[in-house]
């Protein structure tokens, strides 16, 4: 409002310039502002009250609370709740005693390679963690496993004993805290990146010892972020699909999202499903809650203002062991997963190791050569990833300049929209946008459209978070500038602030990207045989047991997103690489 | 040739097929595939294949007929059978018009779909001629396209061959208990089909107890062949034959085990949908699979059991008679699929 209200100021001097002016802004700024709020509204809200409305209404639409009550006197509702919990909570936890202690060797010590180590932590985050749990399967199933092949062979173990397993409750936890400690680390890096070093030495200058100043200091201060890292974790593995879906199944267990799945098969029961995926998104939301009170207590205690470089603590003789520390916890998300997967995909049989003798290219052939499903899905999967970052940065642009500089009454509300995403776990949406899209107006179910909404609905948050805050650095004047010669606020925006906020449009662009070819939990609600994507074909190669037509579409895909990020990150002159954080789908 | 065959039959046949159909059945007069089909079929240009067949059988047969007709491009959609039937049943109500030709190893399901009237009613010469009318629907909705058998196996290197299982009751005896991998009657059609059989042969205390053994639950019943080749579990309870078959072939270390108890028996029955968007692409690739070539392929590629009783099995598997095969009851499947997925799914948490 502010802005404008200056601007008509000026119009005010140039009275026959006037109507026409207002007239242009009233005609295209305005309404589409107030259009990309009422989008946003039906993007968010139609789902989610198609979800509510179902989860309240029996079979034959006549309102009930059955639903819920048969959910949770329901054993197979129940544990599966439980299970989820303790999952959470566990993975929280290992992600906080792994990525703080490492997030720290990378941010304040002198540890050799740590450039090298928080490359490769951000590399996992390419990974979709399905696969992850692909490759460890290869690695860890308790007979066929490559590690527990090697134990043996080195131990002498008997045959149907088994060092690892990864078909069981921990093992899942294992493969999920693998792909879900770089969120953690990102954020507990970033911390210690900012945190004033004045403290620290006036801590050592008071005789306090290294270690002393570890604890009262940097402990305390970096206590919120962990916090907060805990909250990030614990809600990625709450809402994770695909980890799940490979292991626990096998294992005989069902965790919330594999559940909420299972009642989308034959029979489907969409009140049921409905009704399941409400409890997880009340969950979501109350943590958020919990985790911006976290993060609001830390932005206002320890960021703002310029302070000292952090202090640099020296190891001395603990340098290389704790640089090899660091690669033995990047073994485990990153070299061994990826060297299971390339031994599968230049294998026969995924148990056993290649040898020059045994090396094939059947898979490579049998994936690009027969199987017919991998060109149009490679072709949707890069359509859709495509047209999602795309319009997705679009949107979350022009929802960061309209709450950013106050554009409309009413921009809180849009800023509120733009973040709500952010509460609803994939699968939940899925199931929502699949009971708000299967019926008259808008029939969009079996379109690769239905799969573009979810898609940009899911990456929404981030985008926006990401290029809100890149608002903060381009000043409303120049803007202002341009409005004063005569560009309506749309073509100032095109003109003048999205140039400016170049990097970070790529960055965001790259982001969205990425996440929407790693997306599985959506997509396998809403795919239908027309619009499969790559993560759904690995899905579905995963129930009959095609390993290596898996292997190498997972490393194609890794590869691909690989050199897209890649190319980004030169244009946008490779200063954004430490942006690829916030969530990702699972 | 067997086009040339096929269209010379088709100077001959109409009056003679039509005057049997009347006599024989409520179906329609076998269909010759006249050129004009042919080009009907190649101006389409594609053809969709929903199949729950293992990948590497049904990709080459797509293969095959691609490269016989050039120009039809099939599209392959593979999964297990029961999420075939709700991926089918969601497009459908949705009005996502997309399959063509549906393959299917729960029989039941073209129950199910013939009563919505979702099948169009198609007979070729080769159906009404070679296919015995046990397994074809005598409306000529559908016709099985071939058999196989869900089989006990095991890993030679594994367990030796005097400690195998002989059959469905031996797995219960606690020296298997983490051994064994099976598959799961929610996604996988053989082994509804099977489940069906067992239970009605064994009862459900089988089941009961065959929970208690830690059983590794895959999904399709093309995966315990794949989890048995690579050595994750020594035997599996259940399984496509033709895949443990065609893994020993490529000197998989793998023994198949017909239990004394009786095998279950699946057929594969296929049709047309009514709502086929490729109409005479659906016909020429069903007509050509249900063809002497398209049958030999599938038994010189995988050895199941043709539908067509010219085409001859495959050497070195056993004669399908000489098996004791469980009944098989696709109306019982119908009347209890959603029964018996829940009983399993409480007995084996999943």
């Amino acid at each position: 409002m502010r802005g404008s209200s200056r601007s008509e100021a000026v119009l005010g001097e140039l009275p026959q310039e006037r109507t026409w002016r207002s007239a242009v802004r009233l005609d295209f700024s305005r309404p589409v502002l107030v259009a990309v709020t009422l989008l946003l509204a039906v993007m968010i809200i139609l789902p989610m009250g198609w979800l509510v409305a179902y989860s309240l209404s029996d079979k034959e639409g006549h309102a009930t609370l059955g639903n819920f009550v048969a959910l949770f006197t329901d054993p197979s509702f129940v544990d599966p709740l439980i299970t989820t919990l303790v999952i959470a909570f566990s993975v929280s936890a290992i992600c906080c005693l792994v990525a703080a202690p490492l997030g720290w060797l990378v941010a304040r010590t002198d540890m050799p390679i740590r450039r090298t180590v928080h490359t490769l932590v951000m590399a996992s985050l390419v990974t979709p963690p399905f696969v992850g749990a692909i490759a460890w399967e290869m690695l860890a199933a308790p007979n066929s496993g490559l590690l527990n092949q090697l134990w043996r062979s080195l131990s002498g173990m008997p045959a149907d004993e088994a060092l690892l397993d990864i078909y069981n409750l921990p093992g899942l936890i294992f493969v999920i805290a693998c792909y879900t400690f770089p969120y953690v680390f990102i954020l507990v890096a970033n911390a210690l990146d900012r945190m004033p070093g004045e403290l620290e030495d006036a801590s050592s200058m008071l005789g306090a010892r290294t270690w002393q100043t570890a604890r009262l200091i940097t402990v305390p201060l970096a206590l919120p972020t962990l916090l907060a890292g805990a909250l990030v974790a614990f809600l990625q593995a709450l809402n994770l699909f695909g980890s799940p879906a490979i292991l626990a199944i096998p294992a005989g267990f069902h965790t919330l999202t594999t559940r909420i799945w299972s009642l989308f098969q034959f029979p489907p029961k969409p009140e049921l499903a409905a009704a399941a995926s409400l409890p997880l998104l009340l969950l979501t939301i109350m943590l958020l809650r919990a985790q911006s009170l976290a993060l609001g207590r830390r932005g206002y205690a320890v960021l703002g203002g310029k302070y000292g470089q952090p202090r640099v603590v020296r190891l001395g003789w603990l340098r290389w062991p704790a640089a090899l520390a660091a690669l033995l916890v990047l073994a485990l998300p990153l070299f061994l997963p990826y060297a299971a997967l390339f031994n599968s995909a230049f294998s026969r049989v995924a148990s056993r190791l290649v040898t020059p003798q045994t090396f094939t290219l059947h898979n490579v052939r049998f994936t690009f050569l027969e199987l017919s499903s991998t060109m149009p899905a490679l072709k949707n999967t890069f359509l859709l990833a495509i047209g999602a970052a795309t319009l997705g940065a679009l949107l979350a642009l022009l929802i960061a300049y309209i709450v950013a500089r106050r554009a409309v009454p009413g921009h809180k509300l849009l800023s509120f929209l733009a973040t709500a995403p952010l509460a609803i776990p994939g699968i939940v949406l899925g199931v929502g946008l699949f009971l708000a899209y299967t019926r008259p107006p808008l029939t969009l179910y079996g379109t690769l459209w239905i799969l573009l909404i979810a898609f940009i609905t899911i990456e929404l948050p981030a985008a926006y978070q990401q290029l809100s805050s890149a608002f903060h650095a381009v000043h409303p004047e120049l803007e202002e500038a341009g409005r004063m010669l005569g560009a309506t606020q749309l073509r100032t925006l095109a003109d003048i602030t999205v140039p400016l906020l170049r990097s970070a449009m790529i960055a965001t662009w790259c982001f969205i990207f990425v996440a929407v070819i790693r997306e599985l939990s959506a997509a396998v609600i809403l795919f239908t045989s027309e619009t499969k994507v790559l993560s759904v074909l690995i899905f579905d190669l995963k129930e009959s047991g095609d390993v290596g037509a898996i292997a190498v579409l997972s490393l194609a895909m890794v590869g691909i997103t690989t050199i897209v990020i890649a190319i980004a990150n030169r244009l946008a002159g490779g200063r954004e690489a430490g942006r690829l954080h916030a969530r990702a789908a699972g | 040739m067997r086009r040339r065959t096929l269209l010379k039959a088709a100077a001959l046949a109409p009056p003679l097929a039509s005057f049997g159909a009347r006599v024989v059945s409520a179906a329609p007069a076998p269909e010759v595939i006249t050129s004009t089909v042919i080009e009907a079929a190649k101006k389409e240009g594609k053809v969709s294949y929903y199949t729950a067949m293992d990948l590497s059988v049904a990709e080459p047969l797509a293969k095959a007929f691609e490269a016989k007709f050039g120009g039809i491009k099939v599209a392959v959609e593979r999964t297990g059978a029961e999420r075939l039937f709700n991926r089918i049943a969601q497009e459908m109500a949705s009005s996502i018009r997309r399959a063509d030709v549906v393959n299917s190893s729960d029989a039941a399901h073209f129950i199910s779909w013939k009563r919505q009237d979702w099948l169009q009613p198609f007979v070729t010469v080769d159906t009404a001629e070679n296919v015995p009318d046990d397994q074809r629907d005598p409306d000529g909705t559908f016709v099985n396209q071939r058999t196989h058998l869900s089989v006990i196996a095991y890993n030679s290197s594994l367990i030796r061959p005097e400690d195998a299982p002989k059959g469905f009751n031996d797995l219960l005896d606690p020296k298997y208990a983490g051994k064994l991998v099976k598959g799961h009657p929610g996604y996988s059609g053989t082994i509804m089909t099977a489940t069906q059989q067992i239970a009605r042969e064994l009862g459900w205390e089988y089941f009961e107890k065959l929970a208690k053994q830690k059983v590794l639950q895959v999904q399709s019943a093309t995966e315990p062949p794949k989890k048995i080749e690579a050595g994750e579990r020594a035997v599996a309870v259940d399984g496509s034959d033709y895949l443990f078959w065609m893994a020993r072939e490529r000197n998989a270390p793998i023994e198949i085990v017909h239990a004394t108890e009786g095998t279950p028996q699946i057929s594969n029955p296929m049709a047309v949908f009514k709502s086929a968007p490729n109409p005479n692409a659906a016909r020429l690739l069903f007509a050509w699979i249900m063809s002497g070539e398209g049958q030999a392929f599938i038994v010189n590629l995988s050895g199941q059991y043709p539908a067509d009783r010219r085409v001859k099995a495959k050497t070195g598997r056993p004669a399908l008679s000489s098996i004791k095969t469980l009944r098989e009851d696709p109306a019982e499947v119908e009347r209890t699929a959603e029964e018996i997925k829940a009983k399993y799914a409480r007995l084996f948490k999943v």
